[in-house]
């Protein structure tokens, strides 16, 4: 064979593994969480974050704005806070916001449900490092089955 | 005393042998070299290593991946959860299958080749003659080698990732009916770039490297008879295969064992 074919033959063949890259990069991967990829933080105090993990999703109306970012101890009263990346283009979310620890699926992963409070006059919109207040913590099975035998026993 | 002599002759024929293997790594990548005159050389053993073993790469990953959805498909449906056919095809591929059985096939299909071409440049004294003419063998013969496998593999694994992928589409959506939206976006939410890709192509890279240098070391190291480069080619699949799934565990700890 001569040179000629076979440095055709390797071109393509480099070519193709660059294709691939693109096809992983661009088809199969995630693309981040948008476009401009600015974040702004917000924390969140719970009580039981659950099955909540770094990295996961915080929705509003399904619709991902941003990850949790961190998720670490309050050091005074030992509460579970997380700290939200949320997305620069969403900068809009009144202080009357709630968050809630929601779950895909009956077994699916836990995510961060963003539930956008209403605006008045007296109502000030959130900015980077505040508290959202109104938080709902994981359902935790075991308690529930704990407060549905509690309920049943205080019956009798 | 017999028995400890064998142990202490192991020991020392082992030693030497890693000693050697290391020698002609080290002359191999830290040699200096003509870029000019090298890269044509590189060039002719990508097309050895790599550009022939693009068919049974690229089958073996279609299949796989036909395979995998298939099998997935039929336990997942039992839960509902036949969405999560995407993901689960591309990061059953991405992370373990294409590396490795890439790195299994690379080193049937090409390893084996170079173990026996070197084998034979040894037993018919080609090595030798070389030296006579004052070229370094291990510049000549075995650095364009080694550096075409570290290069193919990677790419390799890649095209075998996403053929997989492809053909796990084409069973999962186009024939058992996963909707075609939910199989790519449910992919695209769960697969990670640096995570996923990236690190697969790092065990690749690491997969290659060790494949590429047992197969040369077993070629340049063998008995100069008939016998002894069939031992060694054999040797070379062996180790290889072997090397390759014992450190395919220790780089799944350490990437994704938290």
């Amino acid at each position: 064979m001569t040179s000629r074919k076979i440095e055709i033959l390797v071109g393509f063949f480099v070519a193709l593994g660059i294709a691939a890259v693109l096809f992983l990069a661009l088809n199969v991967a995630s693309q981040g969480v948008s476009g401009s990829g600015e974040t702004y933080q917000l924390k969140a105090k719970f009580s039981n974050i659950g099955g909540l993990k770094v990295r996961s999703a915080v929705k509003v109306g399904g619709v991902v704005v941003g990850r949790v970012e961190s998720i670490q101890l309050d050091p005074v009263d030992y509460a579970p806070v997380a700290t939200l990346a949320i997305d620069k283009q969403y900068d809009n979310f009144p202080d009357t916001s709630s968050v809630a620890i929601l779950t895909s699926g009956l077994l699916g992963e836990q995510y961060l449900g963003l539930e956008p409070g209403f605006i008045d006059e007296t109502v000030e919109i959130l900015k980077n490092g505040d508290y959202i207040e109104d938080t709902k913590s994981a359902l935790v099975l075991e308690e529930l089955i704990g407060q549905f035998l509690f309920n049943q026993g205080s019956d009798d | 005393m017999r028995a400890l002599q064998t142990l202490g002759q192991g020991t020392i024929e082992r030693t030497a042998a890693i000693g050697r293997a290391a020698m002609m790594l080290s002359g191999a990548i830290f040699g200096k070299f003509n870029p000019i005159r090298a890269f044509p050389l590189f060039v002719k053993q990508v097309h050895v290593v790599g550009v022939l073993s693009l068919i049974i790469i690229l089958v073996s990953g279609l299949f796989i991946g036909m395979v995998l959805a298939l099998q997935g498909y039929t336990v997942l449906i039992d839960y509902g959860a036949e969405d999560s056919l995407g993901p689960m095809v591309s990061l059953a591929l991405l992370r373990e299958l294409g590396p490795v059985v890439t790195a299994l096939l690379f080193a049937g299909r090409a390893g084996s080749a170079l173990t026996a071409e070197i084998g034979l440049m040894k037993a018919t004294e080609q090595l030798t003659s070389l030296e006579m003419m004052a070229v370094d063998p291990i510049k000549r013969v075995v650095a364009p080698r080694f550096w075409a496998g570290v290069f193919s593999m990677p790419i390799l694994a890649l095209l075998f990732s996403s053929v997989g992928i492809l053909g796990g589409h084409l069973v999962g959506v186009e024939w058992l009916g996963v909707d075609h939206g939910s199989f790519w976006s449910i992919m695209q939410a769960n697969v990670d770039f640096t995570k996923d890709v990236l690190n697969g192509v790092i065990k690749s890279i690491v997969f290659a490297f060790v494949v590429t240098w047992i197969a040369l070391f077993r070629g340049y190291d063998a008995i100069p008879t008939s016998e002894g480069i069939s031992q060694a080619t054999t040797k070379t699949v062996v180790q290889s295969s072997l090397a390759v799934l014992g450190l395919d565990f220790v780089l799944t700890a350490l990437m994704f064992g938290n």
